[in-house]
């Protein structure tokens, strides 16, 4: 019998993330749905759904973000105008492919019109497969808005309660909810310890353990992350002098994780992001005990986390980033946008001020999922790190 | 200049003067004492904003006037140099440049600054972003009604009886803030009374392309024709004079076996019947259409035309459903449309109209018509058997317009109409 070493199981540990996170022809996905071939698994696109609802039908929730820099785009690019943004290109190039045949069927949200568009087209080309467009509320009271919301999702647990032979029953949703509180209690642990710690969980490392969860049933993913935080703290990593940075800007396409790795190199430490933000959203847990509807509906309205796609009319813009910035103790801003994210180019106009307003540092630039170029970008942000060092 | 005036119908010289009238009124809104509310023109509230004697202002409609007086550029400009992404839709962009450059309108006046920021989220999510904007310009309050999309191809009475609790709950009590004026639902029902004889009198103008020859261009031609149902004027006596008008211009074109007026003239033979899909090109406007014209091509039938409400399928607004129907309206406006619905209108339009076939003009800054086009292309093309086109070029940034690009795709693809012909003469 020999002695673990915590930092060899964290590098397996990482290493098995990372294999999940580019597991986007979704081979865990199938190995699950093989373990059981009644088993049915359900897709769903950036920013948000309650995955709580599919969770509960008895169903794999698999969180599609794109092929990132890993897939060569033969298919997608002849749906899409040279001015979309390049995720839908890419899924749909994966789709098309056959990668996604494993998903029973998909959730749009209302990210942005190139997702709802694509909707609708996934309508076209796979007519077999149930979709389904959630209009998520941009009205803020729990009467109207939130009764809508609710409504919707009646609408969705019923469908898939039909679809897999699993009714949606409150009981079993409100199990759903318990076991996805204790995963977002854990992501906040993580995100905790990278803000206190940043030198314990790099945020490559961070990126490429939420994405994992794109993939996984919730329990495997909530100890998964378990296994690193407990790994991460008996590693004895030492600390490093960094620029501490908060970003934003990657709610929906993703960066390629080299770009976060380049940003890292570039003696960025990324303290507070916003990628994979449905994997912090909402914000804290949801009531696990009373009408398990209501309670998502209230969490949506009341807790979520700010993000480009959401309207909120009493909240001044970039306010909530300079909060978010500050109390991770960000050092400054990155405003990393996806090429031609309306929702994130229209919104960065109105945060960089209140940014700048409040006299913390930031740099811009944009990336797409499949960025191969990152010296530019190291360049900028060693010269951005530099800067907030020296000041 | 004065030749090309002499071109013009008599419908067209009116539908100028409203517009124009309507800009003075705004201009001097503040000394008439009059308030104004910003609002879009898919699900606009036209009817309900005049039950209050609020005067509607619509950013698109101004960025398009920019753009056809050739302002667009400088306005887009002085937005990306302000921070704005060359990314992103120049509508926004060229109304933010124009209130940068001191708001003044197409006429010459200066805007006033609105008193109420009516966020009709109708089939685009940049409206969101834009009156975010507008609200860090102006400060001025915002109302949101939130339409749900037909994701599922149809509009529930749960989507209706939602929009209509926000009317109630949200829309009217700020309306009646910024008015100081209770809400009279028998004035907005005879509003909605002539809104229904107008649109009658719309829809009959655009069916009226079923005819050959087709007397109007239903793309080209029809962007004046929606002009004021899509703008400040739906409800209004000057509509119901106006599309009374037009309709017995139109009709007496058809006795007398004519074609639309164009720019440069009355149109000759219509060699080409198309249908079209997506937005024009403002900045060029005359120029793209001299493109169709000359060379014989007529539209015959639009989805660009229906992006303010979709009246051709049977809708109307109905006074003795105030609410409901104007909920009913914004969730039927085009864009508030999924894409196989929308694939679907364009198949029919071709075979309605019985079209040689469609052409999509793809513009940068609208997601909302472009995500997703190129599929509509194939769809249709299977559906209807007609060829397709694609030709690529931006509302209001001139950047974008590429005038020996599209000119030669439009001549290739009714060069390709006219092959095909002969190929089916010769077997």
């Amino acid at each position: 019998m020999t002695a673990t070493n915590p930092g060899t199981e964290l590098q397996a540990l990482v290493s098995r993330a990372e294999d999940l996170a580019h597991d986007v022809t979704l081979r865990a996905v199938r190995e699950w749905k093989a373990a059981e071939p009644s088993r049915k698994a359900i897709g769903y696109m950036p920013v948000y759904v309650p995955r709580e609802i599919i969770h509960a039908a008895g169903m794999l929730p698999v969180g599609v973000f794109g092929a990132g820099e890993s897939v060569e785009i033969v298919k997608g690019d002849a749906f899409f105008q040279s001015y979309i943004c390049h995720i839908p290109r890419s899924v749909l190039d994966l789709a098309l492919r056959g990668a996604l045949d494993c998903l029973d069927g998909m959730l749009f949200p209302s990210t942005c019109d190139v997702i709802r568009n694509l909707s609708g087209m996934w309508q076209m080309l796979f007519p077999q497969k149930y979709v389904h467009y959630i209009d998520l509320p941009q009205d803020p009271s729990p009467g109207l808005g939130g009764a809508f919301f609710a409504r919707e999702m009646r609408q969705i647990a019923d469908d898939l309660g039909r679809m897999g032979g699993t009714p949606v029953t409150d009981g079993r949703l409100r199990a759903s909810i318990a076991a996805y509180n204790e995963n977002r209690r854990l992501v906040e642990e993580l995100y905790q310890l990278r803000r206190s710690q940043f030198w314990l969980a790099p945020a490559s490392e961070v990126y490429v353990l939420l994405r994992a969860g794109n993939v996984l049933p919730v329990e495997e993913h909530t100890k998964l992350l378990a296994e690193y935080l407990t790994l991460a703290r008996q590693s004895g990593r030492h600390p490093v002098d960094m620029a501490r940075v908060a970003i934003r800007g990657c709610f929906c396409e993703q960066p390629p994780v080299d770009l976060i790795r380049t940003l890292e190199r570039a003696g960025c430490t990324i303290v507070d992001d916003d990628w994979l933000i449905h994997s912090r959203w909402p914000r804290g847990s949801v009531d696990a005990q009373g009408d398990p509807f209501e309670a998502l509906s209230s969490a949506f309205l009341y807790r979520s986390p700010s993000c480009p796609s959401l309207y909120r009319a009493h909240e001044r813009k970039g306010a909530s980033l300079v909060a978010d910035a500050r109390e991770a103790r960000a050092e400054g801003v990155i405003f990393a946008s996806a090429s031609f994210c309306d929702p994130a180019l229209l919104d960065q106009p109105m945060t960089m001020a209140a940014v700048k307003q409040a006299e913390i540092p930031c740099t811009a630039f944009l990336y797409a999922e499949n960025t191969g170029q990152f010296q530019p970008i190291r360049e900028q942000a060693g010269t951005f790190a530099d800067a907030i060092k020296l000041s | 200049m004065s030749s090309i005036a002499t071109l013009k119908d008599p419908s067209q010289e009116r539908q100028k003067q409203m517009i124009a009238g309507h800009f003075t009124r705004l201009a001097k809104a503040k000394e008439s004492g009059r308030k104004v509310v910003s609002t879009f023109v898919p699900g606009n509230l036209t009817e309900l904003l005049l039950s209050f004697d609020l005067l509607p202002i619509l950013p698109e409609i101004n960025a398009l006037q920019s753009g056809m007086r050739q302002r667009s550029a400088e306005f887009i400009q002085k937005a990306e140099k302000i921070g704005h992404s060359e990314d992103v839709c120049a509508y926004v962009k060229c109304d933010l440049g124009m209130l940068e450059s001191g708001n003044v309108g197409p006429t010459g006046e200066v805007l006033p600054r609105p008193d109420l920021l009516l966020l009709s989220y109708t089939g685009c999510f940049t409206f969101l972003k834009w009156f975010e904007l507008l609200k860090e310009s102006t400060d001025a309050p915002v109302a949101m009604l939130q339409v749900p999309y037909q994701g599922g191809g149809r509009a529930t009475p749960e989507m209706r009886d939602y929009v209509v609790r926000q009317l109630r709950e949200v829309i009217i009590p700020a309306l009646e803030r910024v008015s100081g004026k209770k809400y009279d639902e028998d004035r907005l029902k005879e509003l909605l009374a002539r809104s229904a004889k107008a649109e009658d009198d719309l829809v009959w103008v655009l069916e009226s392309a079923k005819h050959r020859p087709s007397p109007i261009d239903a793309y080209f031609g029809a962007v004046y024709y929606v002009g004021p149902i899509f703008s400040a004027f739906r409800g209004t006596e000057d509509a119901l004079h106006y599309y009374r008008e037009l309709r017995e211009e139109v009709e007496d074109r058809i006795r007398r076996k004519e074609g639309p007026i164009t720019p440069d003239g009355p149109m000759g033979e219509q060699r080409f019947r198309l249908v079209v899909e997506g937005p024009p090109n403002w900045t060029s406007f005359r120029e793209m259409w001299k493109m169709f014209h000359s060379e014989g091509a007529v539209v015959v039938a639009s989805t660009y035309t229906k992006v303010g409400g979709v009246y051709d399928d049977g809708f109307r607004h109905d006074p003795n459903r105030p609410l409901e129907s104007l909920a009913e309206y914004c969730l039927g406006c085009y864009t508030n449309r999924n894409l196989p619905t929308r694939a679907s209108m364009i198949a029919r339009y071709v075979q309605d109209y019985h079209a040689d076939g469609f052409l999509v003009h793809s513009v940068k800054s609208c997601d909302s018509f472009s995500a997703g086009q190129l599929l509509i292309l194939r769809d249709v093309e299977a559906k209807t058997g007609k060829p397709g086109g694609f030709f690529e070029s931006d509302l209001v940034d001139p950047r974008y317009f590429s005038a020996a690009n599209i000119k030669n795709r439009v001549e290739s693809y009714l060069q390709m109409i006219e092959q095909r012909r002969s190929k089916v003469v010769a077997s």
